[in-house]
């Protein structure tokens, strides 16, 4: 359409301005972080990112953010590894299986999950939650694991395992509901092709229609990933939040920290000025950083399969 | 033959283990929201939602401030998030066609999945800070950094469904481009911007992680910009770190005022939206 007139402009202009809000965020977030960060960074250099150390007190100052860094990877780890084939099982469900009637009520329910509070699933994993945890998944895991390191310690409900199952369920709305747009957006030419060819609808989804949408599905996981690492109350309240070396994952039925987590707990005690405060916000930094390369990836992954863009919640 | 038995065999094994996971993924909504009415339902009264919380131990108590809070920094938040997020949205949707555009679109897109702890602590050092105190403002410039991506996503969506015969009737008229996209084509999309909007105003009513470090919280009513307010995520996550039974209960009780809220929200939208070119997917 052809412009008219000064009112026009100047209407784009701040538009403009104003669609930049989100880069001037982020922006904003990467320097004031960086420069909160620079003290810890002088002060320990390479340990902040390979030391297990984490001591406040005033003269023996150490800031090692590695343990927090793993314990961030492992309950995302473990939240892709329950939470991806749970997600894309409801995606091809309600894609290529299910009645049409009940697709729409049973996507709402799955993406109601999305609505709930992160705080709200810290108080039932907390009060609710964590008996089962520790009756169903982690006693009989430790009765028959128990000789493996990682499955070393008592069950009690308060560790990077139920940080892990708490976080598959978060990422389920996330994943399932983009893999199944990523899935509606697979050309009906290519079922049609496969059924043509004697292919049951298992051997079609599995052999064509997984196989067409793979780097989008592989975006969504990616996106459900990013979920996970920024995640923050219902970690904290259920992961157990040990601090020092005590915090590296060496099992999963031992209490943990991830850098959010970290950061909910502790930052607010850390007086300004100290060297501990410029290493909390070293690790939300890093935080920051991790969850960047993810999301960017993802989006970018996303987006190139998806022409047909997503809807706001996610 | 047998080939063939197997493979229908498969088939019809891999759709009930399609259902298996839908009924995986329900379980854990069901439970939360039994619980929440479970043990929140009885807590509820006129006082507990108007009072301030008593002294630990004492049964007498309620979450006022906490939704007092709650309402200050939704209404706050609204304020300059929802325009900032809604032209920004417009300017994707009406002049995304560039570069420019795009890559706007991408940093918007990362920022609805950013991390909230970090928004908290970029705040803590920017706003608070700076002036020296906690605030609801600074808790509202968080919070909007979560908004503003979500509003801007959804306005962009939905105007991208308003049909170009509309602004080529109103350009037509002679109408400028500017006054076409005020008075029509937010016009139509109104029912989408709305959506969005409250889409975002229940997600941001359940955000946390950045309140911690920006107002930290209060168990009296709303003293001023300059002081620290509460919020009912924050009274939650409090309650549920206290050992006492009677605060414990308040916990699940302002949880179940927190879901009533976000949930009406987000079904009532839904079904409102429902049979509208079939928004919110």
């Amino acid at each position: 359409m052809v412009s008219f007139g000064r009112g026009d402009s100047t209407f784009k202009l701040i538009a403009g301005i104003l669609a930049g809000s989100a880069l001037a965020i982020l922006a904003v977030s990467g320097y004031t972080l960086l420069t909160g960060a620079l003290p810890v960074l002088n002060a320990d250099g390479l340990y902040f990112f390979f030391g297990t150390n984490w001591n406040p007190v005033i003269g023996r100052e150490i800031f090692g953010a590695l343990p927090y860094l793993l314990g961030t990877l492992v309950t995302s780890a473990i939240a892709l590894i329950i939470g991806v084939p749970i997600s894309l099982g409801i995606a091809i469900f309600l894609s290529e299986m299910s009645p049409r009637r009940v697709r729409v009520p049973i996507s709402y329910l799955v993406e109601l999950l999305a609505a709930v509070p992160s705080v709200v699933y810290g108080l039932w994993g907390v009060f609710v939650f964590r008996f089962y945890v520790i009756d169903y998944i982690e006693t009989p895991l430790s009765n028959y694991l128990g000789w493996l390191p990682a499955f070393s310690g008592t069950p009690f409900g308060l560790d990077i395992l139920s940080a892990g199952i708490i976080l598959s369920i978060m990422i389920i709305p996330t994943v399932s509901s983009i893999s199944r747009e990523i899935i509606t957006a697979v050309p009906n030419s290519i079922r049609e092709g496969a059924y043509s060819i004697g292919a049951t609808r298992w051997e079609v989804i599995r052999n064509w229609v997984l196989a067409y949408g793979r780097s989008g599905i592989f975006g969504a996981v990616i996106l459900g990933l990013g979920r996970a690492v920024g995640e923050t109350m219902a970690v904290t309240m259920v992961i157990g939040n040990t601090v020092g070396p005590a915090a590296v994952p060496t099992s999963l039925l031992k209490g943990g920290q991830t850098m959010a987590s970290l950061i909910a707990n502790g930052f607010i005690e850390a007086s300004p000025g100290t060297l501990e405060i410029s290493a909390y916000i070293g690790v939300g930094l890093l935080l920051m950083i991790v969850a960047l390369i993810i999301n960017i990836g993802a989006q970018l992954m996303v987006t190139r399969v998806l022409k047909v863009k997503r809807g706001a919640i996610e | 033959m047998n080939s063939y038995r197997l493979r229908r065999f498969k088939d019809r094994l891999f759709s009930i283990l399609g259902l298996l996971c839908v009924i995986i993924a329900v379980i854990p909504l069901g439970s939360i929201l039994l619980e929440v009415i479970v043990r929140g339902a009885p807590v509820i009264n006129w006082n507990f939602l108007t009072q301030t919380p008593g002294a630990e131990g004492q049964s007498v108590g309620g979450i006022g401030p906490s939704i007092q809070g709650t309402l200050i920094l939704i209404g706050l938040t609204s304020l300059f998030g929802i325009p900032i997020g809604i032209m920004s949205g417009v300017f994707l949707a009406e002049y995304g066609h560039n570069k420019f555009a795009s890559l706007m679109r991408l940093f918007n897109d990362v920022l609805t999945e950013f991390p909230s702890i970090v928004a908290g602590v970029t705040v803590f050092l920017a706003v608070v800070l700076y002036f020296g105190h906690f605030s609801p403002l600074a808790g509202s410039i968080a919070l909007s950094f979560i908004l503003i991506p979500i509003v801007a996503r959804t306005t962009e969506e939905s105007i991208k469904l308003v049909p170009n015969s509309l602004r080529e009737a109103s350009a037509a008229l002679g109408v400028r481009r500017w006054r076409t996209t005020v008075s029509i084509v937010i016009q139509a999309a109104k029912a989408g911007l709305i959506t969005g909007s409250l889409l975002a105003v229940a997600r941001i009513a359940g955000e946390t992680a950045p309140l911690i470090m920006t107002v930290l919280g209060n168990s009296y009513f709303f003293q001023g910009f300059g002081q620290p307010i509460d919020a009912l995520p924050l009274r939650i996550w409090r309650d549920a770190l206290q050992p006492y039974p009677d605060i414990q209960a308040a916990g699940w009780g302002a949880a179940f005022v927190l879901i009533a809220v976000v949930l009406t929200i987000n079904i009532g939208v839904r079904l409102v939206a429902r049979g509208r070119h079939g928004f919110g997917r």
